[in-house]
């Protein structure tokens, strides 16, 4: 048994939901998620804001939701153009399944700088 | 009919309520029933008998009869199955006309087809296996308050499974001092932590005391992670009046969920309850104390895929189903049915499940099938595959457990959950490969490889009581 006090200190973070307790997604692994999120037939969408309104539910959509995208990299292109035109907001990704009307897949890709 | 005449006496039940050429109407609401009956009575006077009793029947003929339209609205046995691997047993198929029980009333429905009839000397043991609602009859329940797809946009939840803890230990705990149990596990990364069933109000935790330090705790976790969270207050009470009270403290105090008791609280009581909740946005998590008393034993009593369908009428946005992989009793195929049916809108027979009729819920919204008892971080990758995301998935012992406390274990769960529905995605079996990818897991997550080795060695491999009727 070890002692009382060899035990870790948890520290709480500022997470950002689905996968936020996963180290950050490499470009290949970002890659797969949107390859999934095709697979499934839902309709890829990209959202931007900053850290500081990011509980709120509605963030700034970039553009509209890409219906009928059938290309991994357009859609990772458009993540990358999203982070370069708002480097300091979150940005997520969503997959859009309109059967259920609601996200089959929502995570933040890019954190932007608090 | 105005031809017939009175004659008093006892008829054998087939007589009138055995009626095998009948194909039932959409409308109809369908059961079928397990029956074992008293040695020397046959079949068909057995399930007729049970279709006289659970609906218009009784034993003798009465001159009142000759007064309505019997044929109207008598219940009718129209199919008698053999059970697989049984010689005891038999499944009868009973169809009700829909004017037999008042609208949106669960409650009657139960009266009716499981009320004097289980206490029937006629039969020796009988089992409600399952009930086809109809559409007609569905239209006129509420069911669940906000559903699955409300529940995830309130609570910005999607991609993954929920993740829970009941509080423990279950009782004895201060207010303040299960507040910070709370407030320990949320900011950990669970999404939800809850009540214990028989956690109300105690001596030893009055409700009012509880409600007020969970508050605190849930706002603060929430604050701190930036992540949207909550506690099932647990309102089930003695009475109504109490419940709503107790609903409404909890709505005051800005927290999002709430909880209830739906066999022990009764239907009449979550029904009620369902339609608060919708009224006033609340979610509603529902547990399911007492439900082994009814539906453990194979031959007797009422199957939880029936008890299951009857609290999506009744109202409930998540429904305690059991886990298959942990400490309490669950077939896996017999599980996946009845998730199903909490699920989906429609679903069809599928007897290798244990579903006997197709059941369509049209609009009606579903419910988050949760998985707790006796779980912990290597059951995850499981767990994800048999529940799929739809689902909330309880650690209590497997949170609070951990080395490190609350927080550490709460972290342990979000990082197994995570990384199993990531491998899903990436197309990986994460059943087979459950070592490598939580062990890939724990490389970047201390509190998740302190969990690993704690709970390294413990396994509940029981056998089943409750199987499916197989060959």
């Amino acid at each position: 048994m070890a002692a009382m006090h060899d035990v870790g200190d948890y520290q709480t973070e500022q997470t950002l939901e689905t996968f936020g307790f996963l180290p950050k997604l490499s470009p290949q692994e970002i890659y797969q998620q949107i390859a999934y999120i095709l697979a499934q037939g839902w309709a890829p969408a990209i959202e931007h804001e900053h850290p500081s309104s990011a509980f709120n539910h509605y963030w700034t959509m970039w553009k509209l939701p890409f219906f009928g995208e059938k290309d991994v990299n357009a859609v990772a292109g458009q993540l990358e153009a999203c982070h370069r035109a708002y480097p300091d907001h979150h940005v997520r990704l969503i997959g859009y399944d309109n059967y259920t009307q609601s996200q089959g897949a929502a995570f933040v890709v890019y954190e932007g700088r608090a | 009919m105005a031809s017939n005449t009175y004659d008093a006496g006892v008829k054998d039940y087939r007589q009138n309520y055995w009626t095998p050429g009948y194909v039932p109407l959409d409308t109809d609401l369908l059961a079928c029933f397990k029956i074992t009956a008293q040695s020397g009575v046959p079949r068909e006077e057995a399930a007729a008998a049970v279709a006289a009793e659970s609906s218009t029947g009784t034993w003798t003929t009465v001159w009142s009869d000759l007064l309505t339209d019997i044929d109207y609205y008598k219940g009718r046995a129209y199919r008698i199955e053999d059970v697989p691997g049984d010689d005891e047993s038999f499944y009868a198929f009973i169809a009700y006309p829909i004017d037999l029980f008042e609208e949106g009333s669960v409650v009657n429905v139960l009266t009716s087809l499981v009320g004097n009839v289980f206490g029937f000397k006629a039969v020796k043991h009988l089992r409600l296996e399952d009930i086809r609602f109809p559409i007609a009859y569905v239209k006129t329940c509420m069911g669940p308050p906000n559903g699955i797809q409300v529940e995830r946009d309130k609570m910005n939840k999607y991609g993954r499974p929920l993740l829970g803890c009941t509080i423990k230990p279950k009782l004895g705990l201060s207010a303040k001092n299960y507040g910070r149990a709370v407030y320990e596990c949320l900011r950990g990364g669970l999404d939800f932590t809850k009540d214990d069933e028989n956690v109300n109000s105690q001596p030893f935790m009055r409700w009012q005391n509880r409600f007020e330090f969970v508050a605190e705790a849930v706002i603060k976790s929430q604050q701190e992670t930036g992540e949207r969270k909550g506690h099932y207050l647990n309102v089930t009470a003695p009475d109504p009046e109490q419940m709503y009270e107790r609903a409404e403290f909890a709505k005051e105090l800005g927290m999002p969920i709430i909880m209830h008791d739906f066999l022990t609280g009764g239907f009449c009581a979550n029904t009620g309850l369902a339609k608060w909740c919708r009224n006033n946005g609340m979610l509603l998590h529902i547990h399911r104390a007492m439900h082994a008393v009814i539906d453990r034993h194979p031959k007797h009593g009422i199957h939880f895929r029936v008890l299951a369908k009857c609290l999506r009428l009744s109202g409930g946005d998540h429904l305690h189903t059991g886990t298959v992989v942990g400490k309490l009793e669950g077939d896996r195929a017999s599980t996946l049915g009845f998730v199903d049916l909490l699920r989906e809108s429609f679903i069809a027979e599928d007897r290798k499940r244990g579903i006997f009729f197709d059941q369509d819920w049209g609009s009606m919204p579903g419910v988050f099938a949760v998985a707790s008892g006796g779980i912990h971080v290597w059951h995850m990758p499981a767990l994800v595959t048999i529940f799929g995301d739809d689902s909330v998935l309880q650690f209590g012992g497997g949170t609070q457990g951990h080395p490190w406390g609350n927080a550490a274990g709460a972290a342990a769960n979000r990082v197994a959950c995570e990384a199993s529905v990531k491998a899903r995605n990436e197309g990986r079996e994460i059943e087979k490969e459950a070592r490598d990818i939580l062990t890939e897991a724990a490389q970047s997550s201390p509190e998740l490889a302190a969990a690993m080795e704690v709970w390294s060695e413990i396994k509940f491999e029981f056998e089943t009581v409750d199987k499916l009727d197989a060959a």
